[in-house]
Order: C-alpha cells, then structure tokens, then sequence
C-alpha cells in the first residue's frame, strides 16, 4: 500500500483495485451511502456516497482510488446534495419513522441525522404500496423501499435464489419476487438467508419481533452512523 | 377463441418456437419477449412460466425485463394496441383533439383498455415522424399524417375487427422527405466499394494507426488496410453523430486495440436507437440508404477487427425491420456480410438487428448495451468502458447511424477529402431533422458551419421564434442567436431541429420536455428517478398557476443536483430546456407567476376532479371557488 490519494486534506493509502469508498473506510473515514455494502458489488445507484474527484462529481463506491487523486467529500457543497437526495428518498416512499419498527436502526434515517435533514423539504408522493405478509417469518413493507438493491444482489449473489429484482422504470421501479403470485410467501426465502438481513432500511422485517429492543437504546441511538465506519469489512 | 383467450398451451407453443429462434440464448430477452408479444398481445404469466423453464433463468429476471420497456405489456393492452405519438411537434399538429376523437370514437377511455378488451388508446414519446405528424402506433406499426378523417376510418376498422395486415396500406406509407442532399444523401455508391477502397488502401508514411493487426486476430498480417483505414477516419477528424462527438478514431483504435480474452470477439454496434423527440434522420438513412450505413459498419469491422455486429433499433421503427433484413441477406449473397467477405479469408463480419421497446436511455451506449444482453436498459458504472468491456464485455465500438455513413464515404474516399467538408473544428456534414413550424419539414443535409438562420430561410420558416436544436437535451435557440452556427464549435447536435413561430407558447413546449424525460428516466439513481418527478410536479404547478419565485429557485436547485449527482446524461440534460426557457422566454413563466408568495400545490378543487369524473358531474355546484384561480 505505498499508493496515496488525498480526501479532504487527509492522506489515504490504497491498494490495487480499491474503490474510494473502501479505502476510505479502512482509513477510518466515513462517507455516507445507503446502495453500498462492503459485502456486495457496489452499485452505484442511490449516489449518497458521490465525491468530487479532482472536481469531478463521481459515485466513491465505484470509482477506483488512483495515486494522488484529490478528493472532497465532507464539504458543505457535497452534503447539501447528499441532503438533497435523503429528502427525495423520504418523499419517494412512506417513511413514518415514529412508527417504524427500523427506527434506531434503519440506516436512511441515520443518514439524514447525519446529515442534519430537518424537513423532508420537497411534496411528499405518497405512493400506494401494499405490504406482503404471506411469508410465515418474514413481512415485506415496500413502503420503505429506497431500491438499493442489496437484497437483490445478496439473494442472487449468495443465497443462490433470486428471490428479489427491481421491476418497472424510472419513478414506478420496485421490488418484485420470485414467485408467479408475487407474494413471498409462494417463494423459497427463508430467514436464514443472507437477503433477509442486508435491507438497510425497513422492508425486510422479522415477524413477531416487534420492538425487542426499545426505541432510545438501538445501534444508532447508542452512536451515530458516522462511527460505524469500516464495519463488516 | 380470441387471441387474448389462447390457451395455456397455444402460449407454450409460441414461447417455444421464439426460444428455439433464439437458440436459448437468455441474452436475447428483449427479442424474445417482443417476438412473445407479437404473437400473443401481451406477455401472460403462463408466458413467463414456459419462459422460465425453457430458458433456466428465473422469474424476476424476466418480470424486470418486461416491466422496464415501455412496449411490454405484462397484463393485457387489447387486440389493438394505439400509442399517439407525444412529441411538442404532435400536439402542434392537433393530436390531442385527434386522441379525444378516437376514444370517443371507441368508447375508450384514454390510457385504459376497452370493456371488452379489445383497443386500447394512450400515448408514448416522439415516434420519429414529426415531418408528417401527428403519428401514432397501432401495435408498434407506425401510421403518421393523421387526420380526423384517418381517424375515423382506424376507428372503423377496429371496430370490425380487421386484422392490421388488411388496412390499407397507405396508412403505413411513411415519407423520407429529403429536402437537402449532400454527400450522404447524394451517395450512389455501390454496395462493396467503400470495402474495395479499404481493403486497397495502402498504409501511408505518418501512419496515425500503429499496430498492423490484420482483420482478426492470430491472421498473418501483411494487409495495410485495417490500420490504414482506421488512419483515413482519424485524418477525416470524424466525430460521432449522436451527439457527444466522440471522435470517432479515437473510439476505434481503443477497441481494436484492447486485449481480447479467450473465446470473445470484437463488436460493432450500430445505435439506432434515434430516441431524441424531434430526430427522424436516422430512419431516413436506414430506409433509403441502408447499404451505406451496412458498409460503415463492416469498414468499421474491418478496421478494428471486429466480427460481429449489431443495429439496434428503436422499437418505433419496427416497419424497418423485414426491409433491413432483406438488405442483409443480400448482402451476404454478394459476399459483402458473412464468411471471407470480398474473399479476404478469415474477413468474417455478420449483422443483426435488435430492436428496442420504449425506452429513450437506450441510446445511452452502456444502457444499450445492456438492452442487446437482455436486460434493463439501465446505463452502466465506468469506467471500464465498453470500447474494453462492452457486449458480454468484450471490445465494442458503439456509433451513430449517420456516423457508419460517414464512414463509409470516408473509407471511399479519403480522409483528406472529409476533413475539407465543413469547418475546421467541425469536419463534413450533418444530417438536420427539421420539423415544427415550417413549409417544408423534412430531412437536411448540410456541411457544418450552416447558420440556424440560413436552415430557417431554407425550410420556409417565418415568424420564428425559437429553434430546439437537438431535442430536449440541446439547446433552445432565441431570434437573437439566429446567426449561431451548427458544428461543435457553437451548436453540436444528433440532428433535430424544432421550429417554433411566435404563436406558440414556449412554457408549454418546455413542459412537454420535462414530462418526456420524467417519463423516459431509467429509475436507476436516486436524483434522476426523483428529480425529474419533481420537475414535471413543479412545473405542473406553473401550468396550474401556483407557481411563485420560490418555484424558480426550486427548479435552479434540481438543477445543480440532476446535473452533479446524476448517473447518465439524461438527469444531466433533464433541466436544460426549463432553464433555457426561463433564460430566453422569462414572459411566458411570468405570466403564470400570478403569486408572489409560496402557493402549495396542491389544490382542492383539482383534487375533487376524481370525484366529478366518477359521479359524472361538471356543473358549477361541483367545483370550489380556489384561491388562485386554478382550472382543472
């Protein structure tokens, strides 16, 4: 690792075939994203995670580090339009975080604390969306959905089932599944599968554990998002 | 028993017979799937069953596919499936009234399906016909030069049931309309002699090309041609047609130089895809001069390397289809396409097409891509590009119609010869497609340097206001800019030229843009997807007359967002024709502006407008007084 580049100010070493996002995370520095996972093949859809490269917007969860690269990432300009798209993503779907069984714990919401988003700002859409409770162990309330597509890629990519896609264009894309009545349920996912624990936001839900762990004591009541950095890496 | 009635095992049948077609290549999804519906009406989820165990792949493969292309249907759309064409230029030419006359003619409600299954009415995006609008699409068959009269008797024939092959066929008559020529258009060249002066030409002192790899790799080398011909299009300074400007070399020496893995092959990819509201000039070339824009792309096989090719056409031109491939296998007769092409052993080069299905980001090359592999057509991370990893990521060139044209006449002719046509920065010609309000709409080929005025002069335009220069994602040209010149250096285009005259109202026209590229975005990002949801929802609120300041500066900052955070062009140009306007036309906003202050927009007496459809009612006593006068 005797390559460098720079993100804002700080000297990040990288090795061969990093992104920015992943050498970052090793150096400690958090940039916020929702479609990434260290897990997974990045993306590069919901764009949270966008730097300017040598003063050029580039999604940091696809773009390889290169040597002497200068980046920008936490500057006010970046997280205004980082805020930005937090906003257009609460007003996309139904996001009632009082009621939500993923507050505390649901990384869209964390990432608008971080990012101080006090309003959702723009008109609200309000789609319809039904919920899928066909599954026994599992509900799916597409409500919530940001389509990041973790769940596609991790079902598809490690559970070997296919269970989730993304269907139809532009704003009515969303989440389909594996199965002729479009119900879970008629699918072969079960809980134990890698899809059912990646969703990082509240449509994957265990049933009958609702509230387990009261509201003020989850993972990003005890620390904010920005401190999870590097985890699962 | 109706088509919509077939049986389970009728469907089967039809999946098995497209499958087999395809030799089981789930790579061929979106062919299938159109085939599928061609025979079907609709791709039933007994379809997608056969689909699923014939090809192996699994369900939510398919249902992506089929629910991200505009012309999959996958609950069913009637026997007979109208699509009025969209475009500013079509509601120019009265199709509104036209949409209105036909459902009524049909009992139909617009966007719906008959009661009894049998038409449905809607609407999709600019059809390439705006020379002769207002158009439409009677299952993907285009009928142009609409009329109240036209309509009446589609109307009629529907209703009775007629199958499309027995309507007259003056319905489909499409015209090519060329009004100018140049040396595209004035081309009589031979099919195989642009090939001929390739395969001759010998590698010249200052060769730009610098490897001699003959036509594929692991042949003897000894043929100057590839290099040397790959010089001639670099000397020509051709730049790609479609609206970037890539140069054109610079593409191809890339491809023909990438490394190629075991087993993979290089690609030619000709984008027909002329999706940009406005551009027609492309169906022009592939109906008149098919075989120059062929040659191109095996010149173009034969300077990289490449022994495979495709066109992908966009869906709209599915007439084209059967003509293109009669040209083919003509070509292939007389040993221009297939196996040791002109007898060059190993020369080996074969074409096919691919059509799309409503979807404009598939002009985007990397979506396009996608879309010949079968899937989503949603443009790709890069780098890597697709000149390294392109078509199931081997090395592939993806250029415009016109672009294989030029090339074709270059190959002929030299590059030296090209380089002198046009400007210095702007090298040959350019096709225009000029359409809107004009004498004489139709196809234009000029050398580049051409001012908007002189194109104005030419086309029997007066009174003109403004000119859309390369669609919605171009740029609205003002009177005052009239003397600005078509070429790189000033105004670049992919060819669309949309005049309007001082009556027209050019909020509206900016409008009927944002609501095409809200439509036309793939979902993939987040500020695309949303943004342009938003914009057409802001500008609705203009339309609507609640717009205020506070909107403008709203529309400024999605602006800054599309363009920074978008993945593709299409959220980068999304923005483009509202600020051009708001710049140049800032009367036709203000006019609307009839608040000062914030207004929401939502409006409750437009919001009751479900009710009043549902109950039937449109009376007085059936609307609210609002507040800012708002008309539903």
């Amino acid at each position: 690792m005797s390559q460098t580049f720079t993100l804002d100010g700080k000297t990040i070493p990288f090795a061969d075939g990093q992104t920015i996002i992943q050498a970052a995370a090793d150096a400690g520095v958090f940039i916020p994203h929702l479609c990434y996972h260290p897990e997974f093949k990045p993306h590069g859809s919901c764009k949270l995670c966008t730097v300017k490269v040598n003063g050029r917007h580039t999604a940091s969860c696809t773009m390889r580090a290169a040597a002497g690269m200068v980046v920008e990432s936490d500057t006010e300009e970046i997280n205004a339009e980082r805020r930005a798209l937090t906003q257009m993503l609460f007003v996309e779907g139904n996001h009632f975080c009082p009621s939500c069984e993923k507050s505390g714990n649901c990384q869209l919401q964390a990432t608008a604390y971080h990012l101080g988003m006090m309003s959702p700002h723009y008109d609200h859409f309000f789609p319809n969306r039904a919920v899928d409770a066909s599954h026994p162990e599992v509900l799916l309330d597409f409500n919530r959905c940001i389509l990041c597509s973790l769940c596609v890629r991790a079902s598809r990519d490690v559970d070997g089932k296919n269970v989730f896609a993304l269907s139809g264009r532009g704003i009515q894309t969303h989440l389909i599944v594996n199965a002729k009545s479009g119900q879970l349920g008629d699918t072969d996912f079960t809980l134990a599968d890698k899809a059912a624990h990646v969703c990082p936001v509240g449509v994957i839900l265990k049933k009958r554990q609702g509230f387990a762990v009261p509201i003020g004591e989850r993972k990003y009541d005890q620390a904010p998002i920005s401190e999870t950095v590097g985890e699962g890496q | 028993m109706t088509i919509n009635e077939m049986h389970a095992e009728a469907v089967a049948g039809v999946v098995d017979r497209v499958v087999a077609r395809h030799r089981r290549d789930p790579s061929n999804m979106v062919q299938i799937l159109r085939e599928i519906q061609e025979a079907c009406d609709w791709i039933s989820p007994e379809a997608i069953d056969r689909l699923q165990a014939t090809l192996g792949v699994p369900r939510t493969k398919i249902e992506g596919v089929a629910g991200f292309y505009a012309f999959f249907y996958t609950a069913p759309r009637g026997q007979y499936r109208v699509l009025f064409s969209d475009n500013i230029t079509d509601r120019m030419l009265g199709s509104k009234a036209l949409i209105d006359r036909l459902c009524n003619n049909l009992w139909v409600e617009r966007g719906k399906v008959s009661e009894d299954g049998l038409v449905s009415v809607g609407q999709t995006a600019c059809t390439g016909m705006c020379d002769q609008g207002p158009a439409m699409l009677v299952n993907n068959l285009a009928i142009a030069g609409l009329t109240a009269e036209r309509i009446d008797q589609i109307a009629e024939l529907i209703r009775g049931k007629v199958p499309l092959a027995e309507w007259p066929a003056e319905f489909f008559q499409v015209e090519d309309n060329i009004r100018r020529a140049d040396i595209l258009l004035d081309s009589d060249l031979k099919p195989g002699d642009a090939l001929r002066a390739a395969r001759a030409r010998a590698p010249s002192d200052g060769l730009h090309a610098s490897n001699m790899r003959s036509w594929r790799e692991g042949l003897p080398t000894g043929l100057g041609g590839p290099a040397a011909t790959l010089d001639e299009i670099k000397r020509a300074n051709l730049r790609g047609r479609g609206g970037a400007g890539f140069t054109t070399g610079l593409k191809w020496e890339a491809c023909r130089n990438a490394p190629l893995k075991s087993g993979q092959q290089r690609i030619v990819v000709c984008n027909a895809d002329e999706g940009e509201p406005g551009t027609f000039k492309d169906r022009v070339l592939l109906t008149r001069f098919a075989d120059l824009v062929f040659e191109g792309m095996t010149v173009a096989a034969y300077a990289v390397g490449a022994t495979k090719g495709f066109i992908y056409l966009r869906g709209e031109y599915r007439y084209l289809l059967d003509q293109l491939n009669a040209v083919l296998a003509r070509r292939r007769a007389e040993k221009l396409l297939g196996e040791n092409i002109l007898g060059i052993p190993g020369a080996d080069f074969d074409i096919e097409i691919h059509l799309g299905a409503g979807a404009y980001v598939c002009g985007e090359e990397s979506a396009l891509i996608e879309s010949l592999e079968g899937k989503r057509g949603t443009p790709r991370n890069r780098p890597p590009f697709p000149v390294t990893n392109g078509y199931l990521d081997q090395p592939t060139i993806v250029n415009n119609v016109e672009t294989f044209a030029a090339a074709a006449m270059i190959a002929l002719n030299g590059g030296d010869w090209y380089a002198g046509i046009g400007t210095k920065a702007s090298a040959g010609t350019k096709i225009l497609s000029v359409s809107g309000d004009c004498a004489r709409p139709g196809i234009y080929e000029y050398p580049f340097g051409v001012s908007v005025r002189q194109v104005l002069e030419d086309c029997g335009a007066t009174d003109t206001q403004a000119v859309q220069v390369s669609g919605p994602s171009g740029v609205c040209v003002a009177e005052n800019e009239f003397d600005r010149i078509i070429g790189f250096e000033d105004i670049p285009t992919a060819g669309a030229f949309t005049v309007f005259n001082k009556t027209r109202d050019m909020f509206q026209v900016a409008r009927n843009y944002v609501h095409f590229f809200q439509h036309e975005s793939c979902g993939f990002c987040t500020p695309c997807r949303v943004g342009t949801s938003l914009l057409r929802n802001l500008m609705d609120k203009l339309h609507h007359g609640a717009g205020s300041p506070y909107d403008f500066a709203e529309i400024e900052r999605l602006n800054q967002l599309l363009q920074s955070m978008s993945h593709c062009g299409l959220g980068h140009t999304a923005c483009n024709p509202v600020l051009d306007t708001i710049a140049k036309f800032r009367p036709y906003y203000d006019k609307r502006m009839m608040q000062q202050d914030f207004t929401p927009a939502f409006d409750l007496d437009r919001a009751l407008g479900a009710a009043r459809q549902m109950t039937g009612r449109d009376d007085a006593a059936a609307h609210l007084a609002t507040e800012h006068g708002g008309k539903a």
